[in-house]
Formats: C-alpha cells, structure tokens, sequence
C-alpha cells in the first residue's frame, strides 16, 4: 500500500518533466522576445493580445488532439471553420436571424459536418486522413459557392462582442473565485477518495502544492489581463474549452477509450471498447470545437471571407505536435496541445514584432515544429 | 558428402534456449521431413538455415557441399541455393505471376526491365513445373493455392539446391496437393534436397526418405522412414515427463456454466473456407477444459467466434448462464460474464506504452472507476488486488506495460480480465514466451480460480500444458472436433494422433 503513493508520485515525475521542460521553453521564448523588443513583449497590452490571437488555434488544437490521440486526424478544421462562420454571417445578413440562432446554427453545421466525417472514418473504414483530405477541398469549395466568392460583413455588435469583447474585470474576478473553489474540490476529491480507498498515507504536501500552483495561476493571470481590459471573450472561452477538454481526457471514461483506442486498437476493442462510436464522438466533438472557434474568428474580423481558416487545421496539428502528441495515437496531453498553441502563437507575435519577414517567419515556425518532434524522438531513445 | 550438414546449432532467446545442439543433414535429391511439436524449434532451425537468424546470433556450423556457410542474411542463403517457402507468402498481390517470380532479379537493361523476356521465361518455369498459370495476371486474382504454387515456382526460379517446405498444404485443394506432389517428385530426380515440415502425419509418410523429430529445441533422432511407423514417431514427438510444475489439483465440478453449440466459423479472406466446423462443447464451473490441437487447427479462431470477435461470418448458438445469448461484440461477452485472455499480449493484449493501471482497468474500466468520470484512487484500489495476487514483480501500478517481462505483462491481461469478474474465462496460450517460474505461477491461479467456481477454457499448443491443467480436453484437426478425453483417458499419445489426424 506505500508502494502505491511512492507510485503515484514517481509517475508525476515523468509525466511532468515533459511539461516542466515545455514551459521552461516557453519561459525562454518570452524571455528573449522581452529583451529583443525593449520590454514590449511582455506587458499587459501584448500578452492580453497574444492570448486572444492564440485562443482559435488553441480551441481547434483541443479537439484535435483527443482526435490524434485516437489515433485519427482531421484536416479539414481550415475549411469547416470557414463554412461555419460563413454560415454564422449569411444567417444574420441574409436571413435575418437573431445572434443566439445564428450562433447554434453555425456550431450545429459545424458538428454534424464532424459527426459525417466519423462515421466515414469509423463505420466505413475509409482513413481519417483521406476522408478529412476530402473535406478540405469539399467544405471549402462549399463556402466559396455560399458566400458567392465575396467577403461578408457582419454588423451585429452583439456578434462582434463574442470576437472583440472584455469580461467586465468584476466578473473577472467572480469567475476566478469560482474557479478556485473547483480547483479546491478537485483536490478535496481526490484526497477524499484516496483517503476512503485506503491507499495509504495521504501526501498532503504534495496534495497542497497541486491546489496552490492552479490558484496562483488563475490569479496571475487575471492581475495580467486586469490591468489591460479585462479578460477578453475569445480568451475565456479558448480557458474554458481547454479546461472541459482537460478533464474529458484525464477524468472520464471516454477520454480513457481514446487513450486505449489509440495505444492499441485490437486491444480495446477486445477489452469490450466500441472503437467505432468513441472515434464518431471524438470527431463530433472536433466539429463543435471547430464550429466555436469559427464564431470567434469571424467575430473578430466582423465579417465571413471565402479563405477564412486556410491551413489553420496545420496550425492546430503543429500545436499538439509541438505538445508531446504522437500522430500514431495513445500519447498526448491537452495541457501539451495548449502550451504548443501558445509557443506557436508567442513566435508569431514576437517575430511581428520584430518586423520579420513573413517568408522568414514560416520559415522559423516549420523549422522549430521539425526540431521540437526531433528532439522528443532523441530524448524518448534515450530513456 | 552431405548436400547440407548443420552441426551442434544452438540458438538462445532471453529466457529460453529455442535449440539446444540440433544437427541435421539432408543428402541430395533426399526428402527429409522435420517434425515435432509446436515450439519444437523447427522454424527456428529453419529460420538459422535461411539466415534470417544470422551468423554470430547462433553457435555451431552449417555446411553446404562440405563448405562452412555464415549468412548475414535471406540474400547470403539464397546464392548458396537455399529457397524457404514460408508458411505465410510472401509475395506482393499487386504484382503479377511473372514479376513476383523475378522480383529483384528482374531481366533489365540500365535498369528498364525488359517485360517481354520476363515473361518468356516465367512461362518456360511454369511450364516446366506442369503449372498452367499465365503470368500476366496480378498474383493477387489467384486462389491461396495457386499462390502458394507460385511461391515455390518462384523458389526453383533461383535454381534452389535445398528447398525448405513449411506446411505447404495448409492452403491448398486435394488437387493442388497432388500436382504440388508431381513437382517435388520431378525435383527429388533433379537432385534438390528438401526439408519437409508438416504436422499431417499422412503426408510425412508419403514421401519422406528420412523424418527428424526435434523435441524442446533438441534433436530426438532421424530415423528411415521405411523404419518408422507413425505411433513411433508420436511417441518420441511426445516422449516428455508431465513434469511436476503442475500442482495438484482437485476441481469440483459444478453445473454448466457455458454452452457451445454447432460452432462454425467461415475465413475473412477465403469465401466458403471453414476455419472452425461444427463445434459443440460445454464447460461447467470449477472445470477447466482444456483445447488441444496443432497450428491452423481453429482453436483461436474457435475461441475469437464465441468471444463475439471474430471478423468474418459465423453461425451458431451459445449459452451462458443457463440462457441463450446473442454475442455481436466482445463487450456482449464481457456483459454475459466471459473473459478473454488472448493470445499474442502485443498485439491483442496490451497497450505497451501505457501504464499498468490503465491496462488492469481498461475492460472493466465503468465497474472499477466509474460509469461516466474516471476515479484513480478506486481504480488503484481495484487493481492492486490482482497486482499483489498474481504476484506482478513491478515498480508500482505507475510502471508502463512494455518495460515488463514477458510473465509480468501476461500476468498483467490475467489481471484485466480477473477485474472483470468473469464466469467463463478463455485462456489462449497463457504462458508462451514466458519463463518457467511465471509459468508456474500462472499455473497456480489456474487451478485456483477452477477451485473457487470459475469455469476455464484453456487453448495451449504445449501438450504437457494441456495435461496438466485440464479436467477434460477437446481436440481440434482442420475445425473439426477430432477427440475429447477426460483427465484419466488423455494421454500424450492419444491427443497427438487425434490432433495429427490419425485415429
């Protein structure tokens, strides 16, 4: 029964070294970006806009990830993010629509494209990546004929506030005071169960610290965001999604089943899993996240264009990549995916600027992506 | 002088000595048949032969024509005329007949392959091997069989000396036994040696000049064919001590806990092959049964079907707990109380990269965690039960599957299942590749978990398992039930004749 706490915190070691490791990285990126752009980089101002800049790709890297972890991908995010936001404006515009209907519409079309593309995946047998491939072109030849090949404004403020919106820093704080009563639960919980199973000595040092690191944060974070306007909307909401995506991966049966569907297939499948309607859910539940990050980003611009999302599917794949996800499936972390958005979003920021080129900047980002895969491959022989 | 002389070759894998001081010679123009139990060492013999082994991971001497050979690979093996025809092929099905035949060898100028001598001289092998194949069509569009035949057509292509056959009729017709039969007639009389592995016993007779039986990865003898009979041959395939790593034991039987009836199962890849054929058994609680049978018996496939896992079409009806059940998917089977611990851990078994604990809990993960959220404290709780039970020797819970022994990661699937609490649980080949302290153990919870009421079918290609373990035993030959035995009749000799097809 010792055995089992030393366990728990042996693998607490490994598990979290790539994460220490990553956010040292991050740290170091900042670091020298601050330097580099006399103490730009890290104000109020810039990180509440980098944070906003990050939260698209952040959300689609959420969902993406459960679906590489799957064992799957998607490539078609770019072009359904497009449809669905261009649908988001042609509902307003055209027909009229009042902004919650248009908003449920935009995530419903976004979702049910994502469900199709699971059971193609799933049911059909046909490979995610050809199937998503194939909705790349589909989904994104479908806004093109929507939208007429023209740029949709949107006028509604109401709209634009879910883009280009601040929490009031009063509900700022109410919502972090919530947070950290949960954040408190979670590890009342978890010691509670640990306590009434019998496992032992209950480290309650250890059990403080993953309450207190949480807490800091949350309040680090809303002094920052405070001190510019407030948390922006687009920023909550990429929090939030992160923090639901979060715990379906690491607290419910479902987000086990992708972990084992993507570690071994025939082996969960034999284990009694239904490989099939847990690959349908995963790609749904990209699809929603997908039509989400669609409002925002069309909010944000306040209008639908043709090429809206281009290659943004990359951007979400690099972010998981980046965070320690293997495209063969079974390993990878929503907090991974979410640093690796946020290093992903701090070159594009900081080399802007700086005044990069923007050949050079691509050029950087593709190289980091290729070296960061390169040096976990060399770190994992090792170990 | 001998065409092939192998001499003292041993062969070690961690944990298990697969040959221990085979020799073996095969003359000119001779039919030698190498027969012997499963996990005799006979493929690894063959695989040191091919060089797919190479030099330097075995000890002792392998001579052609009187020369010492040291391969460093199929290529070496190939120049010094050593042609392997492998139980499965190994031809690529996009292809056609002709190009597999040259495939790599292809005739070709500056490295455009000229299409039309290719298939002249495709079609002059073929003729000369009486075998009315065109080879312009993708090997793919034939039938295993035929595939098969173009395999050893393209094995004699390389003007083999020595041609190693590993179960060639497994696939094949009656017929294309018989013209598989003409060629190795016809090359007996060119002087090719052949080496000849087959369980069916029959065929074993009909052709070999010498048989070498191999027992536990040594050379039992080779004898004259003609000197032979095949009870002896059984007897020395057999010869072991049931030794006395089987604890004993005494189930008490209870009432049926499962019932089986009129098994089929038809192959995925080849329409209307039966791979089980109208199987009906039962086990009752506390009983383990145990199935016995040689390789492509239908023993997994048998236990894959009624498991609610099999891929291709099957029919027929299974009774779990006194009523009738409908089993579509593996989770049915979980639901009605059946346990599947299969065979191959890495690849059916075991998520390798993941730890223990998820491992343990993943077939009964909604029972020991939770319906919809997850709890690690229950889950840790439920799975160390089977950890400290079966004795798992890791770290912890923590420690991630692949880095076990082959005998901890078992352990580790007999703990999944047992968290599943099953009434039924098959075992497939429980303890291969494992080593014999583990075996042993595994053994011991065997019986226990017979003794506290569970009902266990154990599928094991280890004969001595087979007899040692099991109350009653069911042999399988080609699908079909070919004998049942109770612990007092089964004898070694008995099984293997069932099993070999031979009453």
């Amino acid at each position: 029964m010792n055995a089992m706490s030393e366990n728990k915190s042996s693998s607490l070691n490994t598990s979290n070294l790539r994460a220490y490791i990553m956010i040292a990285v991050l740290a170091l990126i900042w670091a020298y970006f601050h330097w580099a752009t006399d103490s730009i980089f890290l104000t109020p101002r810039n990180l509440s806009n980098l944070m906003t800049q990050m939260s698209v790709t952040g959300i689609l890297a959420v969902g993406m990830l459960m679906v590489i972890v799957s064992a799957n991908i998607d490539l078609s995010v770019g072009s359904v993010m497009g449809l669905a936001g261009g649908i988001a404006a042609y509902s307003l515009a055209s027909w009229e629509f009042s902004v919650p209907v248009a908003v449920v519409i935009a995530v419903m079309v976004a979702m049910a494209i994502g469900t199709f593309q699971g059971i193609l995946t799933a049911y059909m047998n046909i490979p995610a990546f050809i199937v998503t491939l194939g909705g790349l072109l589909a989904w994104r030849g479908a806004v093109k004929w929507q939208l007429g090949g023209n740029t949709v404004p949107i006028a509604e403020d109401h709209y634009k506030f879910i883009g280009q919106g601040n929490l009031p820093m009063s509900y700022g704080w109410a919502l972090a005071a919530l947070a950290i009563i949960f954040v408190i639960f979670m590890v009342y919980r978890s010691v509670r169960s640990a306590r009434s199973y019998g496992l032992g000595d209950v480290n309650y040092t250890a059990a403080a610290l993953k309450a207190i690191i949480p807490i800091a944060a949350i309040v680090a974070f809303m002094l920052v965001m405070n001190s510019y306007q407030g948390v922006p909307i687009p920023v909550l909401i990429f929090v939030s999604v992160a923090l639901f995506g979060a715990f379906l991966t690491t607290s419910t049966t479902f987000g086990r089943y992708l972990y084992a569907i993507g570690g071994n297939a025939e082996a969960a499948r034999l284990s009694g899993i239904n490989n099939r309607l847990n690959v349908v859910k995963v790609f749904a539940l990209l699809g929603a996240l997908t039509g989400i990050a669609a409002l925002i980003f069309s909010a944000r611009v306040g209008a639908a264009s043709p090429d809206a999302g281009v290659l943004k599917e990359l951007d979400a794949i690099a972010a998981c990549v980046i965070g320690g996800a293997s495209l063969m499936g079974g390993r990878g972390t929503i907090f991974g995916a979410c640093i690796g958005a946020l290093i992903m979003a701090s070159l594009d920021n900081g080399m802007s600027l700086l005044n990069v080129r923007d050949f050079m900047q691509d050029i950087i980002k593709g190289s980091i992506l290729v070296a960061a895969v390169g040096l976990d491959m060399f770190g994992r022989k090792q170990g | 002088m001998p065409l092939l002389e192998m001499k003292n070759i041993v062969k070690e894998f961690p944990g298990v000595r697969a040959l221990d001081g085979v020799s073996f010679t095969l003359e000119a123009g001779e039919f030698h048949a190498l027969v012997g139990e499963n996990g005799a060492g006979k493929s690894t013999l063959m695989k040191v032969l091919s060089g797919v082994y190479p030099a330097g991971q075995y000890s002792g001497e392998i001579l052609i024509d009187g020369k010492t050979m040291e391969f460093a690979g199929i290529r070496d093996s190939e120049k010094a005329g050593v042609a392997i025809i492998f139980q499965e092929l190994s031809l690529v099905k996009e292809l056609t007949v002709g190009e597999n035949i040259f495939l790599g060898r292809e005739p070709s100028t500056l490295g455009v392959i000229n299409h039309s001598e290719l298939y002249h001289r495709a079609a002059d092998l073929l003729r000369g091997l009486k075998l009315d194949i065109d080879p312009r069509v993708p090997v793919g569009s034939l039938g295993i069989g035929r595939q098969q035949l173009v395999e050893i057509a393209k094995a004699l292509s390389q003007d083999a000396k020595i041609l190693v056959l590993d179960e060639p009729t497994a696939a094949l017709t009656d017929t294309e036994v018989e013209t598989l039969y003409g060629i190795l007639e016809d090359l007996r009389s060119r002087g090719v040696g052949m080496i000849y592995i087959s369980h069916k016993l029959e065929e074993v007779f009909r052709m070999s000049d010498r048989i070498t039986v191999l027992r536990d990865g040594k050379t039992v003898g080779t004898h004259r064919a003609a000197e032979l009979t095949k009870d002896a041959v059984i007897a020395k395939m057999v010869g072991r001590e049931v030794g006395d790593i089987f604890p004993a034991s005494h189930h008490e039987f209870g009432e049926t806990a499962a019932a089986f009836r009129n098994i089929t199962a038809y192959s995925p890849d080849v329409p209307g092959k039966k791979l089980v054929d109208d199987v009906s058994f039962h086990v009752r609680k506390g009983e383990v049964l145990g199935i016995a049978g040689l390789m492509g018996a239908g023993r997994t496939e048998l236990l894959m079907t009624i498991f609610g896992s099999w891929k291709g079409k099957w029919s027929g009806t299974i009774e779990a707990g006194g009523k009738q059940i409908k089993l579509s998917s593996p989770s049915d089977a979980i639901r009605h109380g059946i346990g599947f611990v299969t065979e191959d851990r890495k690849r059916f078994g075991l998520m390798l990269d993941h730890t223990i604990i998820d491992n343990m809990t993943l077939a009964a993960l909604k029972r020991v965690s939770g319906q919809f959220l997850t709890d690690r404290s229950r889950e840790a709780a439920a799975a160390s039960v089977p950890m400290s039970s079966l004795r798992v020797k890791a770290g912890s819970l923590m420690t991630v599957a692949g880095t076990l022994s082959g005998g901890n990661q078992q352990k580790v699937v007999l703990g999944k299942w047992l968290l599943t609490e099953p009434k039924v649980l098959f075992l497939d080949e429980p303890t291969r590749g494992i080593d014999v302290g583990a075996k042993q153990e595994i053994y011991a919870e065997i019986n226990k978990l017979a003794q506290d009421g569970l009902a266990i079918v154990l599928v094991s290609s280890e004969l001595p398992e087979v007899l040692g373990l099991s109350d009653r035993v069911l042999v399988l030959h080609e699908g079909k039930v070919a004998g049942e035995f109770t612990r007092t009749e089964a004898t070694p000799e008995k099984l293997m004749a069932a099993a070999t097809g031979h009453q």
